[in-house]
């Protein structure tokens, strides 16, 4: 060994009771249990975002529930005589080019956007689910058909797809068919998020640990792998319902949406108010108001689900 | 990296020819005369109604017809419009128009995005990123066409800064205002996935390695942070393109620009469903191009993909 | 800093007053989290460093090691921050140095290898690029050609064949052992004073490990840098280092010369950490019947493995492989595929009772056999019989009832258990899966199965975050026995787990296989490991059984060169100890 240019080490040892050893991988249990559902559930409801969004998307659902608790007026009624009158008495925001009352209309064109949404994300969830499960955890040639025709679907922009569809049914427009020309192309996006999750998951040992127990690869897939991949897909269908609202008043705007003779929408309002926006902006305004606001709820609370959710961020937790 | 480009193209095939079928499929093989259903209640002209029928071949099978119209498609005959214009015309004449404000639309929003989620990213949970992720998420949930409206009336009506509708022949200083509104629906978007990826790539090993190698600070955030972040970012903004054609109808429609978007606006507006047909197709076909390319662009920027 | 001084009797301390320590840190305290509630994660660390030392700091995983180096060079990750204490660099204090003098220090006078080659490069640039970025940053070279030339140097240096062409190359293009010797090259190119190395070979194959190491060593003893070793592995710790620091929850325990430690342990955690280091029992277990001294039997692996073994040859053959081959297609190229062989050949029997150790390092094929045993994998050609019956062809009911008598356990415990089923319902989903008993018999199963590996009945109701790695490898192991196999295949079960909370994993395997008979095929990388627990043996390189022999058989008298190598290879396997 070479000669140490340097002092030879002292032996040094620190005091016991400074440094107590304690047991090898003692269990520690906590008082408070925990999983992934209970520790987001905890995350969301401490922040200030969720309670926000919580309010907006109660306020929503109350307005579309019972629209007769907040306005007596019916929104159909039109009376040239206000044609684009200020605020009144019991007509806190004024009337449309048409002498209807903007705040009824805005009151009852909520239930319309609300069930728009619920059925598209209903149908993107289901579908998206199992095309995006049967690809994800079969592989091979089921998820080469499953991907090709997602592809097929996802190349056509859903608004511009749900147009063709929406012009096709002109004879048929209501909320099922715009849902349906809405969810049927927007599945792709949400069967592709799954899959990817599933293709993760589905290399973990406790997968294969259950497969070796002789699961069948229906119920490991049911049972294990599904629901550890769903997380991804949640805060996609939170945002996607934001989105399926905008789509339906896009297309009502585009005047390819629900026909304004028979529903009230926030989209048609927009549109019939475009052309007073020198003279009347507020008719546009007000209805754009209603549905920014509502927008923003479903967006807001997608974003605490998502931060709750996310694998990341709760590991710096 | 060859044998990615091949596949990525040949993957291409199959999609081009079941979207193109899908909406013939949707227009075409509906019950009932479909030529009078695109009319929808109005009276058609009876010679127009000849001609289109012809045009679509509807006289032979199912089949037949979708493969003859897709033969139209790739010599660049997309039929005709109610009116009886071509629409290869109406194309050549306003594609390169919206070209160049979705050009103008997208350098706004990746310059503004890459700055400010880079920025978010880098002073994460600080004011700044607070602040920004709020208004982030409002731009998130403002629909396009009242983005569009908010602009034209207070920069175009109140403050006058700008024209309100786009003159002929589409000069620049008429674009900006709609570029912005477009780029504005993009914006939200972007800005939040470059912070994400920005967040993600500080947490790497390979930037403290970095730091450590005593590298400073302003060569390490845009040689290392945001040359990684920015991965995500710029695939991502092109594969939009989907949103960006929605936003570029409602855009245009708005602001009277004389491209694609506009006249399938006023296509839609009119009941003329032949003009509504032929113009997703081609959109339909850009988007596919687009993402050819985007594909390409992720092997340029990943060497990881290039090199398998 | 007080604490007892045990001077060695023979060898008085020198103190050269013109040697001064390079690096002085004294009473370092670092804390994260938020600034109202700190969390202190060192309380006080001291130590010195000295012009060419070598130095290794010591511990398991929360021990501090890392975040000591980090704070020197303040690169704490997150909210990491140093709230006392002192760092002096050659007598000047860099404990809260402002950025820019930072970024002068860092690379020019002290330089890190970090620790996992796969993550510490950034994947977008070549890997000359990254090297000569170094080069340009510390003021080595200037001009592109110089810096090149430089570049190409540094990665020669380092033992990086072909270095000018490879630098071109991206990172994912190099192995990990180039990717590894880039990295030393990277942190020795401006020729620093000091070296820190965490865990530099960790992530690496243990023949690979040696070479580089000791390419380490040459370096770094030409040109006089110290070099402060950050490790988990003791034997490793005391093969390359003159000073040995022990660190625990933060505080440093012992510290002093590395033999002296080894032979003399004084500190409670010392004493545990060198008892179940399983480099050094294993040189022992031949040399020193004597019982070392250990808190518990627990961590006594000396002990454990001079315990009766059963002979071999206990018992019928409970699992018969017979030329056993698996191939797998590989693309290749652009357009073609070629067979890639997984396995060729491999032929062992291993009996009731018994351990058979599948030996082998990446890619030598011991999981994929693993996995054939399982039958999650269908051979490619041969046979496997297990209990007797062929396996080849077995399906539907047969391969059912097969199932209860072959249970695995994996190596990943943080994805061993299902994150949304708690411990109760994942131990029970065996008995469930086969319907053996009923409810009330199945809950009375769950529990006595948490008796036997040695875990609170309480757990049944809780989740798998809620557990450390060493839990949740034993409630992988409760639920292995479930069903009452008679063979358990453990695929690297105890490799990701820290060295004290391996051997108490390796304990009760030893026990739970005295008490229910249990046959176990333990598949490893570490040989080291392999002589606590293993009766036989079967070392594999590159898909094929190169030598198979009982394990004193190929601890004593190793036939191949490859086993040869790898028992060289093993860090501290040379190194001689007394007992206290």
């Amino acid at each position: 060994m070479p000669e140490p240019k340097h002092p030879i080490p002292e032996h040094f040892v620190a005091p016991f009771d400074e440094t107590p050893v304690a047991a090898v991988d003692a269990v520690k249990i906590d008082e408070k249990k925990s999983n992934l559902w209970l520790d987001a559930w905890r995350d969301m409801r401490r922040r200030p975002m969720f309670w926000i969004s919580a309010l907006i998307i109660l306020v929503v659902l109350l307005v579309s529930l019972f629209p007769t608790l907040f306005t007596q007026v019916d929104p159909r009624a039109a009376d040239l005589e206000f044609t684009k009158a200020g605020p009144s008495d019991g007509h806190p925001l004024g009337f449309n080019n048409q002498g209807q009352d903007i705040y009824a209309r805005i009151i009852y064109g909520t239930s319309t956007s609300v069930s728009v949404g619920l059925v598209v994300i209903l149908m993107t969830f289901v579908i998206g689910t199992i095309m995006g499960a049967l690809a994800g955890y079969f592989g091979g040639f089921v998820d080469t058909v499953i991907s090709r025709v997602g592809d097929i679907f996802f190349s056509i922009p859903y608004i511009l797809a749900a147009v063709i569809v929406m012009t096709v049914f002109s004879e048929h427009r209501n909320v099922f068919v715009i849902s349906l020309a809405i969810g049927g192309f927007s599945w792709p996006v949400a069967a592709r998020i799954l899959r990817s999750e599933i293709l993760q998951v589905k290399n973990a040992d406790f997968v294969m640990a259950s497969e070796a127990l002789g699961l069948s690869r229906m119920k490991t897939l049911a049972r294990h792998v599904l629901p550890n991949s769903l997380a991804p897909l949640i805060v996609a269908t939170t945002l996607s319902l934001a989105a399926a609202i905008v789509a339906e008043s896009v297309l009502s705007f585009l005047g390819v949406g629900l026909p304004a003779k028979d529903f009230i929408s926030w989209g048609n309002d927009i549109s019939a108010a475009q052309r007073d926006l020198r003279t009347a902006p507020m008719t546009l305004i007000y209805p754009s108001l209603a549905l920014t606001i509502t927008v923003l709820g479903f967006v807001m609370l997608g974003e605490v689900v998502r931060d709750a959710l996310d694998p990341k961020a709760r590991a710096q937790r | 990296m060859l044998r990615y480009l091949l596949f990525r193209i040949l993957q291409v095939i199959p999609v081009l020819l079941g979207t193109t079928f899908l909406i013939y499929f949707l227009v075409f093989a509906m019950p009932g005369d479909p030529i009078l259903a695109m009319f929808g209640d109005k009276t058609p002209d009876p010679a127009i109604v000849e001609r289109l029928r012809e045009q679509y071949n509807l006289d032979k099978p199912f089949f037949v017809q979708y493969l003859l119209y897709l033969k139209g498609v790739m010599v660049g005959d997309f039929g005709m419009s109610f009116s009886g214009q071509a629409v290869s015309d109406i194309l050549a004449r306003t594609f390169p128009v919206t070209i160049r404000l979705a050009a103008m639309a997208i350098v706004l929003e990746l310059v503004l995005a890459l700055a400010i989620g880079l920025v978010s990213g880098l002073r994460k949970g600080k004011l700044f990123d607070n602040v920004n992720l709020i208004i982030g998420l409002v731009f998130l949930s403002i629909p396009i066409f009242v983005i569009a409206f908010i602009a034209q009336y207070f920069l175009g009506i109140k403050l006058g800064w700008f024209r309100t509708t786009v003159g002929s022949g589409a000069p620049f200083e008429d674009m900006i205002l709609p570029a912005i509104v477009l780029g504005f629906s993009l914006y939200a978007t972007s800005m939040r996935l470059t912070r994400a990826s920005v967040i993600d790539t500080l947490n790497q090993d390979f930037v403290r390695t970095a730091y450590a190698k005593g590298l400073s600070r302003s060569r390490v955030i845009p040689v290392h942070v945001l040359r990684n972040s920015m991965i995500p970012t710029i695939t991502n903004s092109a594969a939009n393109f989907g949103v960006l054609m929605v936003g570029a109808t409602v855009t245009e429609g708005i602001f009277n620009v004389p491209g694609v978007g506009n006249a399938l606006f006023h296509a839609i507006l009119r009941g003329d469903n032949s003009l509504v047909v032929s113009f997703v197709t081609f959109m339909v076909l850009v988007y596919l191009g687009v993402n050819l390319v985007v594909d390409l662009l992720y092997a340029v920027l990943d060497p990881r993909i290039r090199y398998a | 800093m007080n604490g007892t001084t045990q001077q060695n009797e023979e060898n008085t301390v020198q103190t050269d007053s013109a040697v001064q320590p390079l690096l002085s840190v004294r009473d370092l305290r670092v804390a994260f989290g938020k600034k109202k509630e700190p969390n202190e994660v060192l309380h006080g660390v001291g130590f010195d460093v000295y012009p060419g030392e070598t130095v290794a700091i010591v511990g398991e995983s929360g021990s501090g090691k890392s975040t000591t180096m980090h704070a020197v060079i303040n690169l704490l990750p997150g909210t990491g921050r140093i709230t006392g204490g002192s760092v002096l660099w050659k007598g000047r204090e860099i404990a809260n140095l402002p950025r820019r003098e930072m970024e002068q220090l860092r690379g020019r006078d002290i330089g890190l290898v970090p620790q996992d080659p796969m993550s510490n490069l950034n994947p977008v640039w070549s890997i000359g690029f990254q090297v000569e970025e170094a080069i340009r940053a510390n003021g080595v070279a200037s001009g592109r050609k110089e810096v090149k030339q430089r570049a190409v140097e540094v990665l020669e240096q380092a033992g990086l064949q072909n270095a000018a062409q490879r630098m071109k190359q991206y990172p994912h293009q190099f192995s990990g052992g180039m990717k590894q010797r880039a990295l030393i090259g990277i942190g020795l190119a401006a020729n620093p004073e000091l070296l820190i190395a965490d865990e530099p070979t960790s992530a690496l194959d243990v023949t690979v490990q040696r070479v580089v190491l000791d390419h380490l060593e040459k370096l770094t003893s030409e040109s006089g840098t110290a070099v402060v070793f950050i490790t988990h592995d003791l034997g490793l710790a005391a093969e390359r280092a003159e000073k040995l620091i022990v660190m625990y929850k933060g505080n440093i325990v012992e510290s002093g010369p590395s033999r002296e430690i080894l032979q003399h342990p004084q500190h409670p955690y010392t004493k545990r950490l060198v008892s179940a280091a399983p480099s050094l029992a294993s040189r022992r277990i031949g040399d020193d019947p004597s019982v070392p001294t250990a808190p518990t039997s627990t961590f006594d692996l000396a002990a454990l493995a001079e315990e009766t073994k059963p002979k071999v040859g206990k018992g019928e053959p409970m699992i018969e492989v017979s030329d056993l081959g698996k191939i797998y297609k590989l693309r290749k190229g652009n357009f073609g595929s070629e067979d890639f062989h997984a396995v060729s050949g491999a032929t062992f029997t291993v009996n009731r009772g018994e351990t058979m150790a599948l030996v082998g390092e990446s890619g030598s094929g011991k999981s994929t056999i693993a996995k054939m045993v399982l039958q999650l994998e269908k051979p490619s050609s041969g046979s496997i019989r297990i209990a007797g019956e062929e396996t080849a062809g077995l399906s539907g009911r047969k391969l059912f009832d097969l199932r209860r008598t072959l249970q695995p356990v994996f190596q990943d415990p943080y994805g061993s258990l299902d994150p949304l089923h708690n411990i109760g319902n994942t131990i029970m989903e065996p008995l469930k899966i086969h319907n053996v008993g009923d409810a009330a018999s199945r809950k009375a199963r769950v529990l006595e199965l948490l008796d036997q590996v040695a875990l609170p009945r309480e757990l049944a109701t809780r989740y798998p975050n809620e557990l450390s790695g060493g839990q949740r490898q034993r409630v992988a192991v409760a639920r292995g026995l479930a069903l009452k196999p008679d063979i358990l295949v453990l695929d690297e079960a105890v490799s990701a787990l820290d060295v004290l909370v391996q051997a108490q994993v390796l304990d009760l395997l030893a026990e739970l296989q005295r008490d229910l008979g249990l046959t176990y095929l333990f598949i490893t990388h570490d040989l080291a490991v392999v002589r606590l627990i293993a009766d036989r043996v079967c070392v594999m390189q590159q898909g094929r059984i190169v030598e198979q022999a009982t394990t004193d058989e190929v601890f004593e008298n190793p036939q191949q060169e490859y086993t040869r190598n790898l028992l060289a290879a093993i860090p501290g396997g040379s190194i001689e100890l007394g007992v206290s």
